[in-house]
Formats: structure tokens, C-alpha cells, sequence
């Protein structure tokens, strides 16, 4: 399977954090449109894309927002202080370029700090290049959201940019879509907002859809590089199945189904007992009368970083499963 | 059959949070005896359907205990066979050093957990304790073959054996929450002596040590007019506050607080009173740690209640409870539901 | 099975009635004589063909474990350690009290009740107790008393690929061995002792190999394994499944390095694996014995046991083989007498 870079490129570079997806959405939109029955946008902002089948309800996620800064205060000199939207790291954004949605651009700094260890977000602001308030406020106003800027680098392994975090899911998602033009199950693509605040677009989506399974799809940490934090996910080595999260415990008939197609379709598979985090899932699971659920995570390294990296070898695995989970007859 | 051998025989078995479908068979077989109906939803919930006597009944009443135990679960294994692993709930790392496990691999395998001796740390180590990154478990096998039996994601149990201790008293593990089941046994067996106009929902939960998924789904399901956790609470030990605990031997402790429905939780008082059931008060002012946490915010709201067994050393394999406790549990909630009526109902909701 | 009776039966420092009783049944009808002493050493002789020099085979059959040192108004009861217990260890533990072994837990402060990072402190012995259901000082007095022992609640298990799991590996596991040996060894004289109390401070050892006397003494142990791999290997004390382990130097001995030479030869020419005991922390029974009266050699054998004085000690079936067959070719070596070291 060739890898498609093009639109993983393309997905990365759109501005989107949590909150403010409309640019990313009206993307995923236009790239899906052909290929599904019914789109759909609800009240918080999920794209909701309908591929009618006759068997089982599956709800599909992926988030497509991602983590950003927004401005809380801009002082007599155009300096701008800004609070996180999702868990951006003071020593991550140290020294990295944003961008904002209307394309300024701008460079995190500290105060000088005796003690880097000390480093937190409200010793930080972003210079924007303007010389007072007033130029300031010519580009940017309080209560924007910028994001990283930065390029999207690859190898013939690896891809590595920011927002892997979870465009990386929204192109298995839609690289799946494409791939299957006659369901057998009755599928959701939804492409949710706000997960990296908690989980909130998944939730309203699962509650209108009502599911009868869902899965997700996003990043995961790693183990594999010198001294990691032990983890037993390594890049290259095969899509990750999730056990547990901070968000659920993958329900064992999702969890069994999958391992068992990995194993009978010959993809390289892990197994994933993540000690932090959640995703979609998480909420997806305690919908309603309850909806068993599971995750096809994509093994990440520097997560939450502006270098995420991931293996082409495993993305394209993690597609090549969930096409097979989609088309799977369900006895539940 | 006995609340003793129940409780002997949901201890000893295994069902860590999100794995608990391996207790359904006992569980079941216990209960449908006095059931109406029993079933199994989506997320494992058991749910054991007691009618009323009013054929027309339209009141619900929904008592959660939940069956899932805290545990660990497998995150990587060594090059010489060992296995790393992070737990599933609250666990306090000290209580699990030198502890003998079964691994719920591809089979069922022994395992003991151990670390790093004192001989091999620096001398105030010893003061420290091991960190559950640092232990590991051996399972006596080389890595082939414990990668052949054992994956990733694999949850892991203390093996303990039940045990009788004097006056009445018992400790195993997972009697929180399996000493709640027990509960709802005895309250379903007092039931089936009385006439009760509500239809009874016995809800056997899952991963409540986790996220109370099961209590959310449920509580949604069924929509019920109340909703009762019977739960653990924790039992007096001269290290802890009176404030935070209730004894053992002294009927079940009931809460109080906004996690809890006042005039539901007057009519319990009352009906204690009455019959002559005892009961301790305690106090709880935010969310409780229970089912009824999940059951409260459900759909438009359900008026909840919770029942605590008091318990000792919670969260460890040597937890200790009084069995007079759980048969006054099961009693109070049996005359409670008895008292219960549509007529009644109405004016007890009302603030 | 030998090793199952012997780790299952309780026999702390100071009370190895139980074991001793135990080992008597056992090894009687094959001594020439056998005597208690006076401080409940088993001095056993068995009389062989050759007899050249006098040779002492010992191994220790006290086990660590517990003491009632009072009970609270609660009725909980609080204890003392016997011999080295890293206290760690302890909590969330099944325990038998006393001569009827009336079981009890080691609780603990529940961790939603913890401060923050209260976990990261290890418990004291002051902090922990034992809960046997009673409900007062006066109940729990009808089934307990001051100055009882507490041995831990673990059955023998075999598991894994020849593993074994018990309390009191350290040392049944060289009582079973001198046992085994003294069925089996006809060609060769030897003492064979059962010391009392070296878990408390080598006490029985002394006063045996003075009335022994002996030229030379092959002491039994159960001794510490950690084989992790991402421990430096001279951190390693011994391997699990690495053989029976030559001591080097520990607290209480430098070993002969002539007789350890001569062990190691005799390993070499019977193909017995064999590995040598890394650490010098700890000390055994040798180290009274090589000191009594002018002097005599001492070698320490011993089978590696992962987690030692904890009720979940782990050993390789392995190991105990052959160290069986390498106490038994060092006896067989000195059959001949032996040519001084």
C-alpha cells in the first residue's frame, strides 16, 4: 500500500485547536464528500459523515483538533501572555514559532529563569514582532488560539511534524473511508472536536448516533528510545491495540476482535497498556446504555511535542485494521 | 445458600475492572433462584429483575454493587522473563511487594512480586518505599515461553485464599465490592419473603474502580425511581480519625451528604428504627466514590443512596469485614424497599 | 514431599520444635547416633567406611518470622521482628499465630486516606498490625499471648519452568539437603547438624562445633538471588538456575580459598554447574564454627533463592540438585582423607 503523503501533509498544516476547527473541517469535508452518504456538522462542531450498511452501528473517531495557546493578556510593549488549550508543555514550546489562524506568526520565550526546571506557562509570552499594544492588537486580539508552526518532514520510514496528535487519525479514518465503498456495518466517520480539553465532541457525537460499537483512532506514546519510560510500543513495530487508558478499558470483545483479525490478516500488531492519557473512546463507552469500544492507537514519539514522529509502515497497518474491524460481521 | 460461601467464592475468583465476565456464571447462579428475569448488557452488567406485587407497577428501584476488583495488568516483558506491570485502580504500591499473583494469560500462571533486596540499595533506601515500577513479577519462565502465554494487557490478581478470622469476622480480597453483592443476595432473599410494590433492579456492576461505567450505563438503561449503591466504607482502625470511618460489627454505615437524597435518606433512618436494624452515620458532602455517584447524574437526575459495609484495609488483599454487617445490609434495604410505595413515593422525593 | 513438610512447618529462632521433630522422623533410622543438645541443635553422626579426619555437614533450621509483642485495647496485636525482616515486606500479609495458628492479616491504611505521596514512605513495624477479628484486648487474649510466634502464611507451590515458591527456603532447603545426604552417603563418616537460632545471631552454631570438634565443615544455606536484567552482573549475588553458589567472603567468613579451590575442581570434573556468591553482605553459621576452639575450614554451599526471609522465597529444583550432588562429591572427595589445605 502506498503511503500518501500529500494528504497527510496537507492535514497537519491546517490551523484547527480545540474550539476553533472549522478550517479543518471544511478540509475533511470537501476531501470525503464523494465517498460517503451524508454529512453532517452538529452543534459543538463534529463532522459527522454517514456510509449506510445493514449490519452493526459503528461509530469511527478521530479528533480533529489539536492543542494550542491562547492570548489572556497583551502588556504596553505587544508581548503576549497566553494560557494552554490542551497539554502544552513549557519545555516543549520553549523556542518554537505559532502561528496564528489569520497567519501571524510569532516566537515563545521566557523570562530569564536561574532554574529551567522551574519553567511554567505564566513565565512565558509570545513575541509577535510588534514594538506596542496597539500593533499588537492590529494582528491579534484576547482569546485567540495559535498553534505551532512547522514543517512537515519525512523519510522513507518516518514522518515527523506536529499534530501527528490526531490528524494522523483523521487520515486513517479517511484513507478507510475511501477504501470501503460497500459497508457491511452501518458506519459514523466522525471527525470530533475537542478531545484534547476532554473528551467533549465524542461525547454529544455518541449520544446523537447512539452507536452499538465505536472505535477510535489516535496517537499513543512509545518506549524505544534511550531510557523511555517503559511503555511496550515501539515505532515500526506494528498499529497498537489499546488495553487501557486513563479514559477506558477496552471492552474485550473489541479488543479480542481486533487481535484476533491482526493475527488472522497477518498485521503487525501491539498490544497497548498506556498509564496516562485517554481518548474518544473514553467517552464513546459510557454513552447511553453503555457502548463497547476500543482504540487502533498509532505508536507516537514526542507527543505534544513540535517534532511528533510516526512510522509510515505502522499508519499504514493501523489503516489495513481498521478496514478489516469495519467489515467484520459482529455477534454482539 | 449461605452469604458465607458466596462471599468465600466471589473472593477467591478473579475480575479485575474491564475482565469481570468471569464471575458472571457464579454470580448468576447464586441470584436466578429468586429472580424474575437476568441479564447481561453490553458492558457486562448483571442485572437481576425482581418484580412487585403490582402488576402495574411503575416504580423502579435500582441497587448497584459492584463486582469489579482493583488488580494489575502486564505492560512489557523482560528479556529474562520477568514481567513489568501498572495497576488498575487505586493500588498502594507498598501492600503488593512479596505478594503471590496469578497472571490471566493464555493460561493461568503463578507469579510472585519482587524487588530489588535491601542488601543491593543504598543504606536510607530502606526507609523508601519500592516504587511498582521497580518490582517485577517472576513467573519462572524464560521469555519464549512467557511471550508465548502472557501479552501486553494481561490482568494480574493477588492470589489470596478467603479466610475466617474470629467472631464472625472474614478477610480476602475483593471484598470490596463483592461483600456489596453479597448484600444484594441477602436483600433478594429477604425480598422473596416479603411483598414489595416496586419492581427491583439488582444491578451487578463493572469497572466502577475505574470510570463506574457500568452504574452510568445502567442507571440510563433502566431510569429508575431510586437508585441505592451498597458499597464499602472504611472501617474503624485506631490510625484513622472516628470522622472518617464506621466499625465493624455495627450495621451498615448510611450515608449522608449531597451525593445523597435527604428524604430517602430519612425514610432508610427510619425504617433502621423500626425494625431494629443497626446503622452508623457517614458523612460524605461531595460526590461518594460509589455507583450512586453515576447513578445521581444520570439522564434528568435519579435520587440516589448509598449503603456502606464497613471495611478494613481497603484496597489490599487482606481486607476484613464482619459478615453481621452484611446481613443487616441486606435486611435494611429489603424493609426499606418493602415501605416503599407509588403513594408514598412522591412525598418522600419532595425537599 | 520433604521440602513442602518442611517449609510449611513453623520453626522460628528459638522455637524449631516443629522442624526439629520433623527432621528426627525423618533421618533417625539412618544415624548411628543422634543427640539434641542443649540449646536444641540435632547432632547426628553417621558412620561410614573411611573415616580419616572429622567431617561436619550443617545447615541452620530457624526460619525469620514474627513475635507477639502486645495487644491494644482494639484487640489488634502489635509485633516485634525476628531475625532481619525488611519490614517493607510485611503489609497486606496473611500470618499464623502461635502453637494453634490462629490466623490473622497485616493491614494497612486504606490509600484513599493517604496524604499525598504518603506511599513513597515505607511503613515501620510501630505502624503495622495484626488483625485476627478479635474485638477487644480481652477477646483477642482468649486466643493469643504475649511472646507468641508469628510465622507467615504460605504454602509450598511449584511453578514456571522447575521453580519453587515457600516461606523458610532459608533454610529448609539445606536441611533438605543434609537429610538427603545423610540417606544417601554410605561410604564416608560425617556429622551432620541441625543448628538452631543462626537467624538471630549464629547462637546454636558455636556450642555444636564445639562438641563437634570438626576439621572440616560444608555449610548449607539458602542464599540471596537478584538476576534482573538490568542489574551490572557484579551486582548480581547469583543467578537463579546458575548452580549451587561457592561462597567467597561474607561478614563472617573469607572462606579457605584452598578448599574453595578444591570445590570448584570437584564441580569442574563431575560437570556440576556451579557459580560463585558475588556479594559479601550477609554471614551464616560458618563463621562461628571456623573460629571454635583452634580453628578448622569451612566451604558454604548454597542454593540461590530469590526474595529471601519473605514469605514468597523462590528457588530452581535445579539448583537444589546440584547442590545436593556437589555437597555430595566434596564428601566423597574426602573419603580418602584429605591433604590439608
Amino acid at each position: 500500500m502506498a503511503f500518501n503523503s500529500e494528504l497527510l501533509s496537507k492535514l497537519v498544516k491546517i490551523y484547527g485547536p480545540s474550539s476553533k476547527e472549522d478550517r479543518i473541517r471544511e478540509f475533511i469535508s470537501d476531501e470525503i464528500r464523494d465517498y460517503v452518504d451524508d454529512i453532517r456538522v452538529d452543534a459543538l462542531g463534529n463532522l459527522i459523515a454517514h456510509k449506510k450498511g445493514q449490519g452493526k452501528k459503528v461509530m469511527i473517531s478521530a479528533h480533529m483538533d489539536q492543542i494550542g495557546m491562547m492570548v489572556i493578556d497583551i502588556d504596553e510593549n505587544g508581548f503576549l501572555r497566553f494560557t494552554n488549550i490542551g497539554g502544552i508543555s513549557p519545555y516543549y514550546s520553549y523556542g518554537q514559532q505559532v502561528i496564528f489562524e489569520n497567519g501571524t506568526v510569532g516566537v515563545i520565550f521566557a523570562e530569564p529563569l536561574d532554574d529551567m526546571s522551574k519553567l511554567k506557562l505564566d513565565k512565558m509570552y509570545i513575541d509577535i514582532g510588534a514594538f506596542s499594544k496597539e500593533e499588537a492588537l492590529e494582528k491579534v486580539s484576547i482569546g485567540d488560539i495559535c498553534i505551532y508552526k512547522s514543517d512537515f518532514v519525512e523519510n522513507d520510514k518516518v514522518v515527523f511534524t506536529p499534530y501527528l496528535d490526531d490528524r494522523v487519525g483523521c487520515f486513517v479514518a479517511i484513507e478507510a473511508l475511501k477504501q470501503i465503498k460497500e459497508p457491511h456495518n452501518d458506519l459514523y466517520y466522525v471527525f470530533s472536536v475537542q478531545e484534547e480539553v476532554g473528551l467533549r465532541g465524542a461525547k454529544t457525537a455518541a449520544f446523537s448516533i447512539e452507536p452499538d460499537l465505536g472505535i477510535s483512532l489516535d496517537v499513543t506514546g512509545h518506549g524505544d528510545t534511550p531510557k523511555a519510560r517503559r511503555l511496550a510500543i515501539g515505532l515500526n513495530k506494528g498499529t497498537a491495540i489499546k488495553v487501557k487508558d486513563r479514559s477506558l478499558i477496552a471492552h474485550p470483545y473489541i479488543r479480542e476482535t481486533l487481535v484476533k483479525l491482526a493475527e488472522d490478516k497477518e498485521i503487525p500488531y501491539q498490544m497497548e497498556v498506556l498509564e496516562y492519557g485517554g481518548t474518544d473512546s473514553g467517552a464513546i463507552h459510557i454513552n447511553k446504555e453503555g457502548v463497547p469500544s476500543g482504540v487502533i492507537s498509532i505508536p507516537t514519539r514526542y507527543v505534544h511535542s513540535t517534532v511528533e514522529m510516526a512510522s509510515k509502515e505502522d499508519i499504514n497497518n493501523s489503516i489495513k485494521l481498521l478496514v478489516e474491524f469495519l467489515n467484520t460481521e459482529f455477534d454482539i | 445458600m449461605s452469604n458465607l460461601d458466596f462471599l468465600e467464592v466471589l473472593s477467591n475468583h478473579n475480575g479485575v475492572s474491564g475482565f469481570e465476565y468471569t464471575l458472571n456464571e457464579k454470580i448468576i447462579s447464586y441470584f436466578e433462584e429468586y429472580a424474575d428475569e437476568v441479564s447481561l448488557d453490553r458492558l457486562g452488567n448483571i442485572t437481576i429483575l425482581k418484580k412487585g406485587k403490582s402488576s402495574e407497577s411503575s416504580i423502579r428501584i435500582m441497587l448497584a454493587a459492584h463486582m469489579d476488583e482493583i488488580g494489575l495488568m502486564v505492560k512489557d516483558i523482560e528479556e529474562n522473563g520477568f514481567l513489568r506491570f501498572t495497576s488498575v485502580g487505586g493500588i498502594d504500591p507498598r501492600t503488593i511487594l512479596g505478594q503471590e499473583v496469578l497472571v490471566h494469560g493464555k493460561e493461568k500462571l503463578f507469579g510472585v512480586i519482587g524487588a530489588k533486596p535491601p542488601h543491593l540499595q543504598e543504606p536510607d533506601e530502606g526507609d523508601k518505599a519500592i516504587k511498582m515500577k521497580d518490582m517485577t513479577i517472576d513467573i519462572g519462565l524464560p521469555y519464549p515461553q512467557a511471550k508465548e502465554l502472557v501479552k501486553v494487557g494481561d490482568p494480574i490478581t493477588i492470589k489470596r485464599s478467603f479466610t475466617r478470622l474470629k467472631n464472625n469476622r472474614v478477610s480476602g480480597k475483593a471484598l470490596d465490592d463483592r461483600a456489596g453483592v453479597v448484600a444484594l443476595y441477602e436483600c433478594l432473599k429477604e425480598l422473596s419473603k416479603l411483598d414489595h410494590e416496586a419492581d427491583i433492579y439488582f444491578v451487578i456492576t463493572v469497572q466502577e474502580e475505574v470510570s463506574m461505567a457500568g452504574a452510568f450505563t445502567a442507571a440510563y438503561r433502566i431510569n429508575p425511581d431510586i437508585g441505592i449503591a451498597v458499597d464499602v466504607g472504611f472501617g474503624a482502625t485506631p490510625e484513622l480519625g472516628d470522622a472518617d470511618t464506621i466499625e465493624l460489627g455495627k450495621g451498615p454505615g448510611i450515608t449522608l451528604g449531597g451525593n445523597i437524597h435527604p428524604g430517602l435518606r430519612k425514610k432508610l433512618v427510619s425504617v433502621a428504627d423500626e425494625y431494629n436494624i443497626p446503622y452508623q452515620m457517614e458523612i460524605n458532602v461531595g460526590p461518594t466514590g460509589t455507583d450512586a455517584r453515576a447513578i445521581q447524574i444520570t439522564k434528568e437526575g435519579i435520587p440516589a443512596l448509598v449503603l456502606s459495609i464497613p471495611l478494613r484495609y481497603m484496597h489490599t488483599s487482606v481486607e476484613v469485614i464482619d459478615m453481621s454487617d452484611i446481613k443487616d445490609t441486606g435486611k435494611l434495604l429489603a424493609f426499606f424497599i418493602k415501605e416503599i410505595s407509588k403513594e408514598n413515593l412522591e412525598g418522600l422525593l419532595c425537599y | 514431599m520433604l521440602l513442602k513438610t518442611l517449609t510449611e512447618a513453623s520453626g522460628l529462632s528459638g522455637n524449631e520444635k516443629e522442624v526439629r521433630d520433623i527432621i528426627i522422623s525423618e533421618i533417625e533410622p539412618y544415624c548411628t547416633s543422634l543427640k539434641i543438645d542443649r540449646l536444641g541443635n540435632i547432632i547426628a553422626f553417621k558412620e561410614g567406611k573411611a573415616n580419616s579426619k572429622r567431617i561436619m555437614v550443617t545447615a541452620h533450621m530457624d526460619e525469620v518470622g514474627l513475635m507477639v509483642k502486645e495487644i491494644d485495647s482494639h484487640g489488634l496485636i502489635k509485633f516485634l521482628p525476628v531475625g532481619g525482616i525488611d519490614k517493607r515486606i510485611l503489609v497486606s500479609k496473611p500470618v499464623l499465630i502461635g502453637e494453634k495458628k490462629i490466623a490473622g492479616v497485616i493491614g494497612a491504611k486504606p490509600i484513599h486516606l493517604q496524604k499525598r505521596n504518603e506511599w513513597s514512605n515505607a511503613l515501620s513495624m510501630d505502624d503495622l498490625y495484626i488483625d485476627i477479628g478479635a474485638k477487644s484486648k480481652e477477646d483477642a487474649e482468649k486466643y493469643v499471648n504475649i511472646g507468641d510466634y508469628i510465622a507467615f502464611d504460605s504454602e509450598y507451590v511449584e511453578f514456571g519452568q522447575g521453580l519453587v515458591k515457600a516461606k523458610a527456603l532459608d533454610n529448609r532447603v539445606g536441611c533438605a539437603i543434609l537429610i538427603d545426604l545423610i540417606k544417601n552417603v554410605e561410604d564416608v563418616s560425617f556429622y551432620a547438624v541441625f543448628t538452631v537460632m543462626e537467624e538471630v545471631g549464629l547462637v546454636g552454631a558455636g556450642p555444636a562445633a564445639y562438641e563437634v570438634d570438626p576439621d572440616l565443615t560444608i555449610v548449607l544455606e539458602g542464599t540471596l538471588a537478584y538476576d534482573i536484567p538490568e542489574l551490572d552482573s557484579h551486582l548480581v549475588p547469583t543467578y537463579l538456575g546458575g548452580g549451587p553458589a561457592i561462597s567467597l567472603a561474607d561478614r563472617t567468613t573469607v572462606y579457605n580459598h584452598k578448599l574453595r579451590d578444591r570445590v570448584v575442581e570437584i564441580a569442574e570434573k563431575n560437570n556440576i554447574p556451579y557459580q560463585f556468591r558475588k556479594t559479601s553482605m550477609g554471614g551464616n553459621d560458618s563463621g562461628k564454627i571456623h573460629t571454635s576452639r583452634d580453628g578448622s575450614l569451612t566451604t558454604t554451599i548454597s542454593v540461590p533463592c530469590r526474595n529471601i526471609h519473605s514469605p514468597v522465597s523462590v528457588m530452581s529444583m535445579d539448583d537444589y540438585k546440584n547442590t545436593f550432588k556437589l555437597a555430595k562429591a566434596v564428601l566423597y572427595d574426602f573419603k580418602e582423607g584429605y591433604n590439608g589445605f
